[in-house]
């Protein structure tokens, strides 16, 4: 194995990551030691517009998927409204491949409440949540301890450093439902409803949460904007590519030598992923591989040199997503992969459309089929439909993603799934799997 | 009406409903449901009377809620949930045989309990640790990198009364006092907060950064903050210089007559898209869409006002 060479070394960004070194960086002593609570200080100085506008010239989008610009979604929020305003941090971390944000608040938790804070701050929210997914029980431990120490501090609580800003954190722990990872769903369920997206609009920004001005902001989002507020958008804007800025968290899983998370500039290429990653593991050779996680599209080894920013994976036929690079070698079958995911997509579908609900549901059931050895060429057709019936006729973004690794593993490997219909290749299920059970 | 809980999570009740607004306490039945889980080790229909009752809703409201989340369970659980991941990731790399031997071994299904009552089996959908997969985690916290014979080693040890210590994560404790957590209430243990550092995949790239001495450069905390009218004044004279910088305007579009493209501006302003329209998801350009009214409503400058000057410099 050779050792990475230094132009994709060079690559490496560690900001948001860096405290992770430090063991202790989750107690409020050691990260304020370590420049933490100094973006606050700094930022109750300035006027929240001032803020938002900074945002905005840092180019910083989205790390929850879609890639929206977040000072742009900041600047939604009504001011002078006379409505309350909330902050809802995103921490539902669920999609398949994904694990960014559950080291980050479990290491860095203060960095998390730290940028809460100067968000609030900045759209003029007195209440802020963080919808934490249930079974992250470490991370939330580490973020209610952040939280309660915030507090103790003043940095959180009535009239923040003499700012005569008062805000109130709660962290609101899920309880099983990727769906609220969807932002309409998780202020359903944080209103104590069932997570069920909503009809939009009204947006978020005018009526989101108890029908009020809100943002919702994903971990990474808002772990990113102290950094900014203390470096500057200028500096932010030297990592990243001239519309993806700023440094992102890639998450690399699968058949490389050392998975784990990379902290890259944006628009880094798989194959300098793999590089730094030590290589494929040995004996594996790249055949399949998301590039944000099972919700976009399937990419090959021909996309080794995609830029991984959000425009650069669009134009190869995918999404960047969550940068959730999940690395699949030709020992895995794309079909059999693609049924795992759809059985998630089937046992998370909220129910509330119908094309996700029975899509999904169906489709299983044909890959079942398939898989064994009871597939016919025409199950690929009804796949193929199912998906354009479900793809832009759900309710929310679930059901689209849904349909990602179908209609993408049916361009790339078509012929794995005729081997398995036309019983080129062993049936991967046996009878009994096709009754019920699931 | 009586129930079977306690004054202690009477009080816990009360102390979760605090945490919201007053006309908004509905948003602790998520919470709600966690605490009477803690108690009973599931929700049971006590459980739901319970939470309608502190809240004013009714029980099919609260039922309706319980049911639709994953966590909640709806029959009795051992004091150790053992849930393994048999998403694709994992998967692939070992998590189906984990579980099946984890099945054949404790003769349960998924969401089966053992008859000791010690442990409840299920496999769970990605846990957002792929780095470490395949893992399994033993009442949400994590053993990572498990194979059939660790995973073994963990249930049959949970079994004989020991707690193994999970890779990451802090020392286990029992499903309902995990509840407790759930519920938002601080991890009281000795320790708990302290216990699991990172694992050598969450510092993988820092560790290669750190070996070879790369940092971003650049970085100086006092960097200071512009005033959004210094903003403004800088990002005008910026677009007039990269105007005159331009020999000549390059148009893109084929032969789409200025006065044409005025004229359809004209005819999107004039006739906004109708109230009942489709929601586009996530997509980015329908939220800008949409939400530009709001904004020129409170006068700030986005999206469509930068796209409408553009148009103005190009006239």
């Amino acid at each position: 194995m050779t050792a990475p060479r230094s132009e994709t070394l060079a690559k490496l960004t560690p900001v948001l990551t860096k405290r992770w070194l430090s063991p202790d960086a989750w107690r409020i002593g050691t990260y304020e030691k370590l420049d933490g609570y100094a973006a606050l200080r700094k930022a109750v100085k300035a006027h929240p517009d001032d803020l938002i506008q900074l945002i905005k010239d840092s180019g910083l989008r989205g790390r929850g998927g879609a890639g929206f610009p977040t000072g742009l979604k900041w600047g939604f929020i009504p001011q002078g409204d006379g409505r309350p305003h909330y902050l809802v941090v995103n921490a539902d971390e669920g999609e398949p491949g994904t694990c960014k944000d559950l080291p980050l608040m479990t290491h860095d938790p203060h960095s998390l409440v730290e940028g809460v804070i100067i968000a609030s701050y900045a759209i003029r929210a007195n209440r802020a949540y963080i919808y934490i997914r249930g079974e992250a029980v470490h991370a939330a431990r580490r973020l209610r301890n952040a939280v309660r120490e915030a507090y103790a501090k003043g940095y959180l609580g009535k009239n923040i450093l003499g700012s005569r800003f008062d805000l109130d954190l709660v962290v609101h722990s899920g309880a099983g439902a990727y769906i609220c990872g969807e932002e309409t769903a998780l202020l359903d369920s944080l209103e104590g409803f069932r997570g069920q997206p909503r009809l939009r609009p009204p947006f978020p920004a005018t009526h989101g949460l108890y029908a009020s001005p809100t943002v919702v902001n994903n971990v990474g989002t808002i772990a990113s904007v102290p950094y900014i507020v203390l470096g500057g958008a200028e500096w932010w804007k030297t990592m990243g590519t001239e519309k993806s800025s700023g440094p992102m968290i890639y998450s690399l899983s699968g058949r490389i030598a050392h998975p784990g998370q990379y902290e890259c500039s944006m628009g880094i290429t798989l194959r300098e992923l793999i590089e730094l990653a030590g290589g494929m593991q040995p004996g594996h050779n790249l055949r399949f591989w998301t590039p944000g996680g099972s919700s976009t599209p399937l990419l090959t080894a021909e996309h080794l040199d995609v830029p991984l920013d959000f425009e650069g994976v669009a134009a190869a036929g995918s999404i960047l997503g969550t940068t959730a690079t999940q690395i699949f070698s030709d020992q895995d079958c794309p079909v059999y992969a693609t049924y795992r995911w759809l059985e998630f997509y089937h046992h998370e579908s909220c129910g509330k459309c119908t094309p996700c609900r029975e899509g999904n549901y169906w489709m299983v059931r044909v890959y079942r089929r398939i898989l064994a050895g009871q597939g016919t060429h025409e199950d690929l057709d009804t796949l193929l439909d199912t998906c354009d019936n479900i793809l832009g006729r759900s309710f929310c973004g679930l059901g689209d993603g849904a349909t990602s690794s179908v209609t993408s593993s049916l361009r790339y490997f078509k012929q794995d799934y005729l081997d398995y219909i036309e019983g080129r290749t062993a049936p991967r299920l046996s009878d009994k799997q096709l009754v019920g059970a699931h | 009406m009586t129930t079977t809980f306690t004054e202690e999570t009477r009080a816990r009740a009360r102390e979760i409903i605090a945490r919201y607004p007053a006309d908004r306490s509905r948003s602790a039945l998520l919470p709600l449901l966690h605490l009477v889980q803690s108690e009973e080790g599931y929700v049971s229909p006590a459980g739901v009377e319970f939470c309608a009752e502190v809240l004013g809703l009714n029980k099919a409201q609260v039922g309706a809620v319980a049911t639709f989340y994953t966590m909640y369970k709806r029959r009795p659980t051992g004091d150790y949930l053992v849930s393994v991941c048999t998403n694709t990731m994992c998967n692939v790399l070992g998590g189906q045989g984990v579980y099946d031997t984890l099945a054949e071994h404790l003769g349960v299904g998924h969401d089966e309990t053992t008859a000791d009552g010690k442990i409840t089996l299920e496999h769970a959908e990605c846990l957002a640790a792929c780095d470490y997969g395949p893992v399994m985690t033993v009442n949400y916290d994590f053993f990572d990198g498990v194979d059939p014979q660790t995973a073994l080693g963990v249930v049959d040890e949970l079994r004989a009364g020991g707690r193994p210590m999970p890779t990451r994560g802090a020392r286990l404790c029992t499903l309902k006092e995990m509840a407790v957590q759930l519920a938002g209430f601080a991890d009281e243990r000795e320790g708990a907060v302290a216990d699991g550092g990172p694992g050598e995949p969450t510092l993988r790239g820092l560790r290669l950064a750190e070996q070879h001495g790369i940092s971003v450069p650049g970085f100086d905390p006092n960097t200071p903050i512009r005033s959004k009218a210094e903003a403004d004044r800088a990002a005008a004279e910026a677009k007039a210089k990269a105007e005159a910088a331009k020999p000549a305007p390059v148009d893109t579009t084929p032969p789409a007559p200025r006065d044409a493209r005025a004229a359809q501006a004209a005819g999107v302003a004039a006739n906004p898209p109708a109230g009942d329209r489709k929601p586009a998801g996530d997509e980015a350009g329908a939220q800008q869409r949409n939400l530009s009214e709001a904004e020129a409503g409170a006068g700030a400058t986005g999206a469509g006002s930068a796209v409408a000057s553009e148009t103005g410099v190009q006239k």
